[in-house]
């Protein structure tokens, strides 16, 4: 699956850390790297992580969206 | 029927039997394929990329897959919708022919538009001496192909690395460098990391960070030698001052070149800085008139911007690919009243040594700073940038939240040194000058530039490139 994360409008809160730690880490305190292309099995995981972000920095691909699972 | 239904009912029919042509398939490409069809537009649509991958983003490049953590080839753009057009990618455009409205490519062909988006965007200044460009192991960084090169010879445990050029990119090289624990020396003309675009004081935080994490950092210095054994490979590079460094890796940050070289008989106002073009995206012609059908955006677009006392801006940042696309798009397809000016309020950030640097406005139309909030010493902290007395930039280290407290100051233009925030206050916030370099002094070039009005006036110049 794709994601990109618009780090200028991503504050930091790292609320979509523990809810994909696979894909989405804090390199210190503030700066978020991620995996802008993981493994379909972590889709599930990066959509709740999107849903929590308090700035809806996370965009996911629209073919994502919708699909909760693995295909 | 009147002028006004005229018009509008061109516009109706671009809509539907229209031709639109993207020369550039990346991040501002692809986005404005995908603005033009959410604002309606169901004609042809083309793009054309030199690269052959589909739209990739670039930012985690010199992070996330240099560290090893993300494979090259895993950072393709999500897509917030279809946009059924043609793909014409690994296909380089080689000319513009206005009069005909059609854009040649390297294999001949011709693709004819009625409204045609430039965003060829930039590449990277290669190694000014071309034998030793040659050599292996010597290393640009752009494209996923040069980061996915550069991992694998990071991951074969170099003895040391020279990174040449302390800007942005070549600071976040060094981080990554040290966190596989490799030797890396940082090799950079001026006097400290970062000072291009943020100035001598910033500068030299961003220095000692990079010393507190075990880098070699050079500053004052040029690398003017390259040498390769017998094989071909790079094993020493010879600094002005002297020294010599035994490395295995060199990798030449030393900023971009825009791409325009395809357009050079089009009779475009294009520069070093890029294609001239006016707060709506239209392209300007050599002779300041602005042209009806070619617009432009992304890295290789220069607009004059309100803020900034109208001189044209140059920005080589995720942010204004994304929003110029958007502006660009939506002016393609609507007619003059209902055009939009895009007027980003620059904004970046850049990851290494384990601090995010975030900023917003143009630091270096500044000659003042002031530390605003927080704490340099625990890199921790807010700054602004003044001149004349108004506040014109803002940066803050691992302070991001506050950026756009800072953002809103800037865009109503609010005096300098701006009003507290009220809150995590330093005890010492006196302005000082922010020592930014002489632009004419050669260094890694800054990611934003006020480029004056000439398209080709340029304060600064690369003596490397002549040498």
């Amino acid at each position: 699956m794709r994601l990109v994360v618009d780090l200028n409008r991503c504050q930091g809160y790292a609320q979509c850390v523990p809810l994909a730690p696979d894909v989405l880490r804090l390199n210190g305190e503030e700066a978020l790297f991620y995996d802008p292309n993981p493994d379909d099995a972590q889709r599930l995981r990066v959509l709740r992580a999107a849903a929590s972000c308090p700035v809806q920095a996370i965009m996911v691909d629209f073919k994502d969206k919708g699909r909760r699972t693995a295909s | 029927m009147s002028t006004s239904t005229l018009a509008s009912d061109l516009v109706t029919s671009f809509k539907t039997t229209g031709r639109i042509v993207i020369v550039g398939a990346s991040l501002a490409g692809l986005r404005a394929a995908e603005a033009l069809r959410n604002e309606g537009f169901t004609g042809k649509l083309t793009l054309i990329g030199d690269e052959k991958q589909e739209p990739y983003d670039r930012p985690p490049l010199s992070k996330q897959v240099l560290k090893g953590w993300v494979p090259a080839d895993h950072t393709l753009l999500p897509r917030s919708r279809d946009i059924d057009a043609e793909w014409r990618l690994g296909v380089a455009a080689t000319g513009l022919d206005r009069k005909k409205k059609t854009v040649r490519l390297v294999t001949g062909e011709e693709v004819p538009f009625d409204r045609l988006l430039i965003a060829t965007g930039v590449r990277s200044r290669p190694w000014f001496n071309k034998a030793e460009a040659e050599l292996e192991g010597l290393f640009t960084i752009r494209t996923s192909d040069d980061a996915g090169r550069l991992q694998t010879a990071l991951a074969a445990k170099p003895r040391r690395v020279l990174i040449i050029g302390a800007g942005f990119i070549g600071s976040e090289m060094a981080s990554v460098c040290r966190e596989l624990g490799l030797d890396v020396t940082v090799a950079e003309r001026a006097d400290a990391p970062l000072v291009g675009a943020l100035g001598g004081v910033i500068g030299k935080v961003a220095a000692e960070m990079q010393r507190d994490h075990g880098v070699d950092l050079r500053t004052g210095v040029s690398v003017e030698k390259i040498e390769g054994d017998a094989a071909g490979h790079v094993r020493r590079a010879r600094l002005s001052d002297g020294t010599t460094l035994d490395v295995d890796v060199v990798v030449a940050s030393l900023g971009s070149i825009r791409n325009t070289e395809w357009l050079r008989d089009a009779g475009l106002a294009t520069g070093f800085w890029g294609v001239a073009c006016d707060a709506g995206c239209r392209a300007f012609d050599i002779h300041g008139v602005v042209t009806d059908n070619i617009f432009v955006a992304g890295d290789i677009a220069r607009a004059p911007h309100v803020l900034y006392e109208y001189q044209f801006l140059s920005l080589e940042h995720w942010d204004n690919a994304v929003s110029g696309a958007a502006v660009a798009a939506h002016n393609m397809v609507s007619l003059e009243p209902d055009r939009k000016p895009h007027l980003p309020l620059p904004s970046f950030w850049s990851g290494q040594f384990g601090v995010n640097i975030k900023g917003v406005g143009v630091q270096s139309f500044g000659d003042q700073v002031v530390i605003t909030q927080g704490s340099v010493k625990e890199r921790r902290f807010a700054a602004a940038y003044g001149k004349r007395g108004r506040i014109v930039g803002a940066i803050t280290f691992n302070h991001g939240k506050w950026l756009e407290y800072y953002g809103a100051l800037i865009e109503k233009s609010a005096p300098f040194p701006p009003p507290p925030p009220g809150y995590d206050e330093p005890v010492d916030a006196k302005p000082v000058p922010a020592e930014f370099p002489d632009p004419r002094t050669p260094t890694a070039l800054p990611t934003v530039v006020l480029t004056g009005y000439d398209p080709t006036d340029r304060a600064a110049s690369f003596a490397g490139a002549q040498a």
